[in-house]
């Protein structure tokens, strides 16, 4: 459809129902309150369920409800409502749910700030509830991507009947850029393990619970096996002028956005940069890393924490590269100039060096 | 079932809801979980024979909780949905309303329902979910061995009160039926008790009447059942029964808190399915028509190839600072740029500054964030003094007053003095301040057509009168700045009498 203007939190919503989304379930918080606003204004028109839950506690447990009975569903928050929402996060995985999760990243810990950070990587992508499971993360950097990439979480959700979080810095939902939305997609039948109170679904169970220790390692094992797949199929990436780059930048989000004008900033003063940009954060683009670990001088990973992604980048390089990291917080984005200056000061002096890969590194 | 009909054998005879075989547990497949004398065993015996009576074997789905009897799921023959600790009716909301056939269950004890579940039940009932409740009250944590449960008796002891539940410490037992009744929505509240043969029976009928409200749709129904715990009581099951009818009666007498089974009206919303092609429609995403119903036509886009407009707007909250750069990417769209629009947000919003980051390119948008800005508008002074120093050399800066302030006029930015508040005064409201300025930034600049302003006005101003208003400002923009460079020496030109 023809390109619109419109703000991420409200496309979002959009793009849910676009996909067959049909069930919404939310509790306000800045910055993410405009997709429950939305949520109330659409589900309705379209057939769908809207329920304003009394906390993100119920939210993410009429999440499990809804997605028991087999329909698209979901729910957004922000840093302390995606904290209250862990415990369901893990049932969500033990129980092998499909449905999809939007965070708004803002400043924490605690209250934190209302500003745009991406504190919230480790309870996302690490896992922040109790036990062995995963959550698939989507990291959006325009309205675009988040219209696409939460669109392609209900159809991951579906695939790995799992929980998929849609990981964006408070700016993408509050931003405006154009969009062009997708024909809609028609609403999926109920999956055949669902319980929808028919009798054609009355043996079906849905469960986490399995105290015998063997059936449980199995249920893990088969979870992971679950995600020992989505690491082969799945992971997702961008990259930018890497092709010769004596340094790759990495950033997801709104600074992988901020990075491609560093690079293409350095490149005018000399420095050959390139970027990579991380889509999914979880399977994470190790490979795609390592790959450029062979060619690449150094690494800077930029983002809106004090050091979370970059121990996932730490991981892909093993060692083989120096890793810097620079970060904003607070509700601070990361700046063009400064990230150059960070560049140029911790690096410029070895990048304009002949490349010479010895076996450690330097 | 026939009222002379004695309730124990009743409850010992196997319900067809009742699985034959219980093949979802790991051991005796032939023995339920339950200790013997448990009132847990009897409920979901009760449960099965309503479930049957009235039919709705298929469509029943049962919601199971955290404790004793989290496995409820292997005795009965329904769907079958186990929850996490307490959140029992936050599933069944969701399930019920997205499954408005199905009859939903949510099976609870005193732990679950009472304590960490509070807010779901009362919440639950307050929506007036249609979905029954029964909450099992044995006041005591059975499942992690003994501990209190907000439903413990004063002076009972558990592992976790030793010396008795004391109310100047751990408060009173909280009477959940009682609660639930200062509420409006719920259609029947009634506590029952399993305490003698006739009480059984009792609970059984109360059972039947949860289901059957939600089978005519009528709303929230809970049923609190007095239920033993042999096994944390220290009692055989015969004392535990004298217990629950002797003692436990006196904390939580029974009876029907809340009967509107014969007023209530059916719940059931009639929810229209639009066809998938309607979509687009409903959600906006069609062209858009404004004011006039004009819609938008696409512009030959003839964008200028060198374009990067790097834009910060910033003022008070109110002044239409977010709006001012909504106009300015709605316009660089539909004139073929690419465009991004960021702002600040939060409580600054509320009171002090607000302020907008816009890109207006020919080629894509790298970073939405500006932070080397070719282009300031600033409405008031502090957001003057705060986005100077960051402005490329030669950018061009309009501020909203009759003259500069001394110490930032030279600062190498060009800085034109705009009384866009002043003009949109005498205009008639100073809220079209911003537009008043959004002419000035086109007439300066030249930087989007005037094709494409149009359409970003018809798309974003919904009201005849700000439409006008708005027109009218957009021109008083343009004259601002035609007078400044006709007569550059002119201080003021909120004086010109011209605008008046
Ligand atoms: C979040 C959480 N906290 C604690 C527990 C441990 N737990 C399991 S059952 C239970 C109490 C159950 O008591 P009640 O609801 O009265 O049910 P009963 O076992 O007496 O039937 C507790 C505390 C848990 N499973 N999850
Ligand atoms: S511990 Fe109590 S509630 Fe649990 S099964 Fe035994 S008697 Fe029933």
């Amino acid at each position: 459809m023809e390109p619109q203007l419109i703000k991420g939190n409200e496309a979002v919503v959009k793009a849910a129902l676009l996909a067959g989304c049909r069930a919404y379930y939310g509790y306000p918080i800045t910055p993410a309150s405009e997709i429950v606003e939305m949520a109330a204004l659409y589900l309705p028109e379209v057939g769908g369920v809207f329920v304003q839950a009394e906390s993100e506690v119920a939210a993410i447990n009429m999440l499990y409800g809804g997605a028991s009975a087999g329909v698209r569903a979901m729910t957004a928050s922000s840093g302390p409502g995606i904290s209250l929402m862990q415990e369901g996060f893990s049932y969500l995985a033990g129980a092998e749910l499909p449905c999809v999760i939007v965070d708004m990243m803002r400043g924490g810990p605690g209250l934190g700030g209302i500003g745009p950070e991406q504190g919230d990587y480790f309870q996302i992508v690490k896992g922040g509830g109790h036990g062995c499971y995963r959550n698939l993360v989507l990291a959006p950097a325009s309205v675009q991507e988040l219209v696409d990439l939460t669109m392609l979480a209900f159809e991951l959700a579906d695939r790995y009947r799992n929980p998929v979080v849609v990981l964006a810095d408070g700016s993408v939902g509050q931003m405006m850029e154009p969009v062009s939305f997708p024909e809609p997609r028609p609403v999926p039948a109920a999956p055949a393990w669902a319980v929808t109170g028919t009798a054609a679904t009355r043996q079906n169970l849905v469960s986490s619970i399995h105290l015998e220790p063997d059936v449980l390692e199995g249920h893990i094992r088969a979870l992971e096996a679950k995600y020992r797949e989505a690491e082969r199929s799945e992971p997702r990436w961008e990259t930018w002028r890497v092709e010769d780059a004596d340094i790759v930048l990495v950033g997801y989000g709104i600074v992988g956005r901020v990075l491609r004008a560093v690079v293409e900033t350095a490149r005018r003063r000399g420095i050959r940069a390139g970027l990579l940009r991380p889509i999914t954060l979880y399977p994470f683009p190790t490979r795609a890393i390592r790959a450029l670990a062979d060619s690449v001088r150094d690494f800077v990973v930029v983002e809106m924490s004090t050091g979370q992604l970059v121990e996932d980048v730490r991981l892909a390089v093993e060692g083989s590269r120096p890793v810097e990291t620079y970060g904003r917080v607070g509700g601070n984005i990361p700046t063009v100039e400064e990230v150059l200056q960070f560049v140029e000061r911790t690096i410029l002096v070895g990048a304009r060096v002949p490349l010479e890969v010895s076996p450690n590194g330097q | 079932m026939a009222s002379d009909t004695p309730a124990m054998a009743v409850v010992h005879g196997r319900s067809p809801i009742f699985y034959r075989r219980f093949d979802r547990k790991d051991d005796d497949q032939h023995q339920t979980h339950y200790c013997p004398g448990c009132g847990h065993g009897i409920v979901t015996k009760l449960l099965a024979e309503a479930i049957d009576t009235l039919g709705i074997q298929d469509r029943t789905i049962l919601v199971s909780p955290v404790g004793c009897s989290v496995f409820g799921y292997e005795y009965l023959d329904v769907g079958n949905i186990q929850v996490a600790h307490g959140r029992g009716p936050a599933v069944a909301t969701a399930v019920k309303r997205s499954r408005p056939d199905s009859i939903v269950v949510s099976y609870q004890g005193d732990g679950d329902l009472a304590a960490i579940g509070t807010a779901e039940i009362v919440h639950a009932a307050n929506r007036g979910e249609t979905v029954s409740v029964i909450f099992v009250n044995n006041a005591i944590y059975g499942m992690t061995g003994g501990q209190m449960a907000p439903t413990t008796l004063l002076g009972e002891k558990t592992t976790t009160t030793p010396r008795g539940r004391d109310p100047a410490v751990h408060g009173y037992p909280l009477k959940v039926c009682e609660l639930l009744a200062t509420l409006e929505a719920p259609v029947f509240l009634e506590r029952v008790a399993l305490g003698s043969n006739k009480q059984i029976m009792a609970t059984g009928r109360a059972l039947r009447r949860a289901l059957e409200n939600q089978v005519h749709g009528l709303g929230f129904s809970l049923v609190e059942v007095l239920s033993p715990c042999p096994t944390i009581w220290g009692l055989d099951p015969a004392e535990a029964q004298t217990f629950v009818r002797e003692t436990m009666t006196r904390t939580f007498p029974l009876g029907n808190f809340r009967d509107r089974s014969a007023s209530a009206v059916p719940q059931r919303l009639a929810v229209t399915v639009p066809d998938l092609g309607e979509l687009p429609r409903i959600l906006g995403l069609g062209p858009a028509s404004g004011v006039d119903g004009a819609s938008d036509t696409v512009a030959p886009a003839s964008p200028v190839p060198t374009a990067d407009h790097r834009i910060v707007v910033a003022g008070f909250g109110g002044q239409g600072v977010l709006l001012l750069g909504e106009f300015l990417a709605e316009a660089g769209l539909s004139a073929g740029y690419h465009v991004s629009w960021l702002p600040s947000y939060g409580p600054q919003m509320r009171s002090g500054t607000s302020n907008c980051h816009v890109r207006i390119s020919a080629v894509p948008i790298d970073s939405p964030v500006v932070s080397r800005p070719n282009v300031l508008i600033a409405l008031n002074e502090p957001a003057l003094r705060k986005f100077l120093p960051s402005m490329e050399p030669g950018g061009l800066v309009l501020y909203n007053a009759d003259s500069v302030p001394v110490d930032c006029a030279g600062s190498g930015a060009g800085i034109t003095p705009i009384a866009s508040t002043a003009i949109a005064d005498r205009l008639g409201s100073a809220k079209v301040g911003n537009v008043v300025m959004l002419g000035a930034l086109l007439e300066a600049t030249g930087m989007l057509p005037d094709s494409a302003l149009e359409r970003a006005l018809h798309r974003l101003v919904t009201r005849e009168r700000w439409y006008e208003l708005d027109r009218a400002a957009l021109q008083a923009g343009r004259a601002a700045v035609r007078r400044m460079t006709a007569a550059p020496a002119e201080p003021s030109l909120a004086q010109d009498p011209a605008m008046g």
